[in-house]
């Protein structure tokens, strides 16, 4: 029993983590209309920041600047490239950010190349424990930051000028405009959101129980688009629910890997939340959470 | 313009891959076979992509199928992995029809999904055919993978034995030129099939649901049949690249079918021109050869350094070169190089035009991929085009 419920809570911790990158995903998406597969490399820069920072400057300071660099290299995305592009629609803004991926995460995989960067976490490798469950402080942290930047998330879009700005630019971009609302700035603050909370989930993805910093997190990353699907495409409270749907499912089928093994095969873990996609996919195209367009052919 | 300078650029064309083999290195030889390999699965994409509309990252994930269905087909069986010892013809068949009928069973979804929802549903796909390659060792060889049995016809096998000496002009043909011209010949009539279903009524078809489903159906288009058609061509199309990319490699391993691969797909079609067949051939030339050939050249080239030195490695290299490749082609060259040249053709066809910068006349030129939207190039900047509201109707 004690080792389901470490399973649960291992994965309920891991979900809110990913609950993070897919909410970047999310608002990304809402603010834009941007398929931003370059999320993956902006959370292992803000990873690799601390990483390459905190000997220096110490943990603290350069998890700060981690999240400044994340949100500007957001935004520049946005300004330089995403505003440019010749044909904007969202195949070619996908596309366009596959390109950037490409570029990013080869200049920082050749940057870290074969080792693995430690954070300097405070936390580091220690372990809390109640009773006979135990669990990474790290994951502790993770699951508390998570609940308070959700909570800073729900603020500024509920009760702040240029949250309302940005939810009435996704409803509406033009209209939203027409009413003075500037879409380059609530743009702008979408990207910069997610590049914070991309930087944020970088510190998690790569504190323990993970090895450390290696490119192989941008594509752990990736794990959290099932997340973002499944709680649909625009909206925030889904990517926490897709974010523990997930977490949950792929912790629970890597505990119980040994005896699911006959059936599924080694390795189902990483597998698992892109099958649950295509299924709910499949059910509900527009995910558990997402507003459903209207259109009827 | 006439179609007469683009008939004998084409007849030029055949002429020097015909000749080339009789001269290249089997460097050369191998390299121009992963790039016919490639250029056929690219062509698929192209159809599904710039055609239809529909993004797929699946696309590794069918070229695995083609690959492995031929291996396994193909191959005898042994203490190892498990084989069915057929023909190779049948096997490259039955390759092709497996990929498709794997393509034709995601139809469910290819069919109500669109645009960017699909890419995702694809990307998918790659994650669960490589778990079942891992996993389906008796058939793969799982990790390390298995090895391919060389195509044959009766009384000519594409290897170095079976006639053992072939000779054209006093040059040996050897297993890589004898399927050198397999390749070229399958990468004719790929092109000259897509060419023909992208012009033809289905092709106007899917050009119709890129780009409005609802004007499509008002049509009398059965917009989903249309999506899982287009799907299911591209998935065979995928099929024989597998197929060809597994006799080419000899032996494979689902590494070659990574997500990877799939994004390396997507970007020879965006860098030779969405929609357009013979950008997809020159964008697989492209991303195929340019790593290729850094890494076969990195000793003569004074920028690159030796792979593990921490510097600027070929592999690097040539990576980051195409990731600008595509950020530049889309900022910067409207319908990629396909778009490029055909702009640079009409200037030349009409002299001195008094408006360069207009819009091009519609249906110029039959043969051209219609532009999506032909405003002017100067309100992009504009933010209200990348806004969502935007987005929902484009992918609609």
């Amino acid at each position: 029993m004690s080792y389901f419920l470490e399973q649960v809570l291992n994965g309920l911790s891991y979900g809110l983590v990913l609950s993070l990158v897919a909410a970047g995903f999310a608002i990304v998406f809402t603010s834009t209309g941007v398929l931003n597969f370059a999320h993956g490399s902006v959370v292992l820069l803000g990873a690799y920041l601390v990483a390459v920072l905190h000997p220096t400057i110490g943990f603290w300071p350069a998890l700060l600047v981690a999240m400044a660099g994340a949100a500007l290299v957001g935004v520049a995305i946005n300004t330089l490239l995403v505003r440019h592009l010749a044909d904007p629609n969202p195949g070619t803004a996908a596309i366009l950010m596959l390109g950037v991926d490409i570029v990013l995460l080869t200049e920082l995989t050749r940057r870290i190349g074969n080792q693995v960067l430690t954070l300097g976490a405070p936390w580091g490798a220690s372990v809390v424990s109640v009773g006979e469950v135990s669990l990474p402080t790290g994951r502790v942290v993770a699951a508390a930051v998570t609940v308070v930047a959700f909570a800073v998330l729900w603020y500024l879009f509920s009760r702040t000028d240029l949250g309302v700005g940005m939810r009435a630019a996704a409803a509406d971009g033009p209209t939203a405009s027409l009413m003075g609302i500037r879409l380059t700035r609530t743009a702008a603050t979408g990207w910069a959101l997610a590049g914070v909370l991309a930087a944020v989930a970088g510190i998690f993805l790569t504190s323990f129980p993970a090895p450390g910093v290696a490119p192989t997190v941008a594509l752990s990353a990736l794990a959290a688009i099932p997340a973002w699907v499944l709680g649909g495409f625009d909206s925030v409270p889904g990517a926490i629910v897709g974010g523990l749907l997930i977490g949950l499912t792929s912790a629970l089928v890597t505990g119980y890997e040994s005896d699911l093994h006959g059936v599924l095969g080694t390795g189902f873990g990483e597998v698992a939340p892109y099958v649950v996609m295509i299924i709910v996919l499949l059910v509900r195209p527009s995910g558990l959470l997402g507003s459903k367009e209207a259109v009827r052919v | 313009m006439s179609e007469l300078p683009r008939r004998i650029a084409g007849l030029v064309l055949l002429l020097v891959a015909l000749v080339l083999p009789l001269v290249l290195s089997d460097f050369w030889l191998q390299t121009g076979l992963f790039v016919m390999a490639m250029a056929i699965g690219a062509v698929g994409l192209t159809l599904l992509v710039g055609v239809a509309g529909q993004l797929s990252l699946g696309h590794a994930a069918f070229a695995a199928i083609g690959a492995y269905v031929y291996a396994w087909s193909t191959g005898e069986a042994t203490t190892t992995v498990d084989g069915a010892g057929l023909p190779p013809m049948a096997g490259l068949v039955l390759a092709v029809v497996v990929s498709a009928l794997v393509g034709a069973a995601f139809s469910p979804v290819a069919g109500r999904l669109r645009g960017i929802y699909l890419g995702l549903a694809t990307l998918g796909l790659v994650f669960v055919v490589r778990h079942l390659l891992v996993n389906l060792d008796d058939w793969t060889g799982g990790f390390t993978g298995r090895s391919v049995e060389p195509f044959a016809v009766p009384g000519l096998s594409f290897s170095n034995r079976d006639p053992d000496y072939l000779a054209v002009a006093g040059v040996e043909l050897e297993g890589l030129h004898r399927l050198w011209y397999l390749f070229l010949v399958l990468v004719l009539v790929a092109c000259w099939l897509a060419g023909n279903l992208r012009t033809g009524r289905t092709g106007r078809a899917w050009a119709n649901i890129r780009d409005s489903e609802t004007a499509a159906a008002a049509m009398g288009i059965g917009v989903a049949r249309a999506k899982a058609s287009v799907f299911v061509v591209s998935s065979a199309y995928a099929g024989l690249a597998g197929a060809m990319l597994a006799l080419a490699y000899g032996r494979i391993a689902p590494d070659v079918f990574s997500l990877t691969t799939s994004i390396d797909f997507l970007v020879m079609i965006v860098l030779g021109g969405l929609g357009s067949v013979a950008g997809a051939v020159v964008g697989a030339l492209f991303v195929t050869a340019l790593p290729l050939v850094l890494a076969q050249y990195s000793s003569a080239l004074p920028f690159l350094a030796s792979p593990g030195s921490g510097g600027l490695d070929p592999s690097t290299a040539s990576r980051i070169a195409y990731g600008l490749a595509i950020i530049a082609v889309l900022l910067f060259l409207r319908g990629g190089l396909a778009g490029a040249a055909g702009r640079l053709r009409r200037r030349a066809g009409r002299g001195p035009s008094p408006s360069p910068a207009g819009p091009p006349p519609p249906g110029a030129a039959p043969a051209e991929p219609a532009p999506a939207t032909p405003g002017s190039p100067h309100d992009v900047g504009h933010p209200a085009a990348v806004t969502p509201a935007r987005s929902k109707e484009t992918t609609r």
